[in-house]
């Protein structure tokens, strides 16, 4: 089995008398009520997901991230995970006293502050997204952040509530499903959208040169126009119990926010699927991307600054429908002209859906079509 | 601002550096400490794979039990 970022799957999920002993203890301690997205961040610190990171990042790991996208210990880190609190709010806190994080009004986990900080939106936007337009997503998400950062290991005691409990597994869980499965490689699949038959080859071209794959959509804060959650799931779920063989294909959420953060953001999703237990992983054209704020492949280039990332990834440029072939292909391996072939544009097919039309058999399978066209408005508003 | 311990100093052959010199001329790498750094990581990957089951027997079973209950498996 692949082992682990950094080395080690951290569990610091709170069990038995240690759990209630922290609960009754959170309702003593300083208290900081967090949104949804934060909690998210909590429980996949606790569960390994985010491994090897143990809690919020502190300064010095904070300035290596955004600076050479690697912790302060040399271990490839892209995307700084953090936790902002307004100046007052950090007034209330003291360093290496315990706080507790509370949830929609229920303890969360207690966190050892070991540092509260500073830091400089305009460098982390530059850094981390490329841009300080605040018509990028992440930028506007970082403008309404604290002006402090709290540092420090944090114990889970109990996990937000999930929509989809049913598609959710921890890494440790993934683990041994896929040894138990018998795959000794695994390729992992990021998605936010619905998948098309382009998705579909992909996933099915990577496939072939692996045991198994996991598909892995993002559940989550997303943007406007983006497809829900739900229809996300209830799509992949019928495409696979309909054309993939049940022994090779795993579906499974990650609950975590998007953040648009491109090339950085891949590396990212790369690392969160090597710690579910992936070998491989699926790269696609603009990969975790907004509008036109990343080069299309940008995000295959980053990897060459990552030799130790300890995950092979899997490139994938652009497919299209050929008439002619009558089938799915790629720029190498389709002699036809552009007339013959149907591309899979995501803002066509969204389109169409909006309109309420069914995207025709080459784009997308009739049952996954049937399921979306169920929702009536299957987008975030 | 650059960290204080961002960068250190290691020794080597100058013959092994001349060899390095001659290869990054067709690289996007702009110096040999730049790609020896790149060799380093790349290799100490190598090193680092593999490892051993991190749950115990108990807890795996425990971990299949609910594999089995939400149908990943039979």
């Amino acid at each position: 089995m692949i082992r682990p970022h950094g080395g080690k799957l951290v569990d610091r999920v709170l069990r038995g008398k240690a759990r209630e002993e922290a609960e009754e203890r959170a309702y003593g301690l300083p208290r900081l009520e967090v949104g949804d997205d934060l909690a998210r961040d909590v429980e996949n610190i606790a569960r390994g997901v985010f491994s090897p990171l143990e809690g919020f990042l502190g300064r010095e790991d904070y300035q290596s991230v955004l600076r050479s996208m690697r912790l302060a210990n040399d271990v490839p880190w892209t995307i700084p995970i953090v936790l902002d609190v307004s100046e007052e709010e950090a007034d209330r806190f003291r360093e290496r006293e315990d706080i507790a994080l509370f949830h929609r009004g229920k303890p969360l986990a207690i966190m050892h502050l070991e540092e509260k900080y500073r830091y400089d939106k305009e460098e982390h936007a530059r850094k981390v997204f490329g841009t300080t337009s605040r018509a990028h997503p992440g930028v506007a998400k970082l403008e309404g952040m604290g002006k402090v950062l709290l540092g420090g290991k944090i114990d889970l005691i109990n996990p937000p509530q999930s929509r989809f409990g049913r598609y959710k597994l921890s890494p440790f869980e993934t683990r041994v499903l896929f040894k138990e499965k018998g795959w000794r490689t695994v390729v992992g699949f990021q998605t936010r959208n619905v998948p098309h038959l382009g998705h579909e080859y992909v996933q099915k071209t990577a496939l072939s040169f692996v045991d198994g794959i996991f598909i892995n959509p993002l559940i989550g804060r997303k943007k406007r126009g983006d497809f829900k959650d739900e229809v996300i799931l209830e799509a992949y779920a019928i495409l696979i119990e309909n054309y993939f063989l049940k022994d090779n294909a795993v579906l499974a959420i990650l609950e975590t926010e998007m953040r648009y953060a491109g090339p950085r953001e891949a590396i990212f999703h790369a690392i969160m699927r090597k710690n579910f237990g992936c070998t491989h992983f699926i790269v696609g054209r603009d990969h975790a991307g907004v509008g036109d704020f990343y080069d299309p492949f940008a995000a295959h280039r980053i990897f060459e600054e990552f030799p130790d990332l300890g995950i092979v990834p899997l490139f994938f440029r652009t497919f299209f429908y050929c008439r002619k072939c009558g089938g799915v292909a790629n720029e190498k391996t389709c002699p036809h002209s552009e007339e013959d072939r149907v591309n899979f544009s995501g803002t066509t097919i969204r389109k169409m859906l909006s309109q309420g039309e069914v995207p025709p058999p080459e784009l997308m399978r009739p049952e996954v079509a049937e399921v979306i066209a169920r929702y009536g408005n299957p987008f975030v508003e | 601002m650059a960290d204080k311990h961002e960068f250190t100093t290691i020794t080597i052959p100058s013959t092994l550096y001349k060899r390095l010199e001659g290869m990054i001329a067709e690289t996007e790498f702009e110096s040999v400490s730049a790609y020896a750094t790149h060799l380093l990581r790349e290799a100490l990957a190598r090193l680092e794979a593999g490892s051993e089951d991190v749950l115990s027997e108990e807890e795996e079973e425990q971990v299949k039990e609910r594999l089995r209950a939400l149908g990943y498996l039979d």
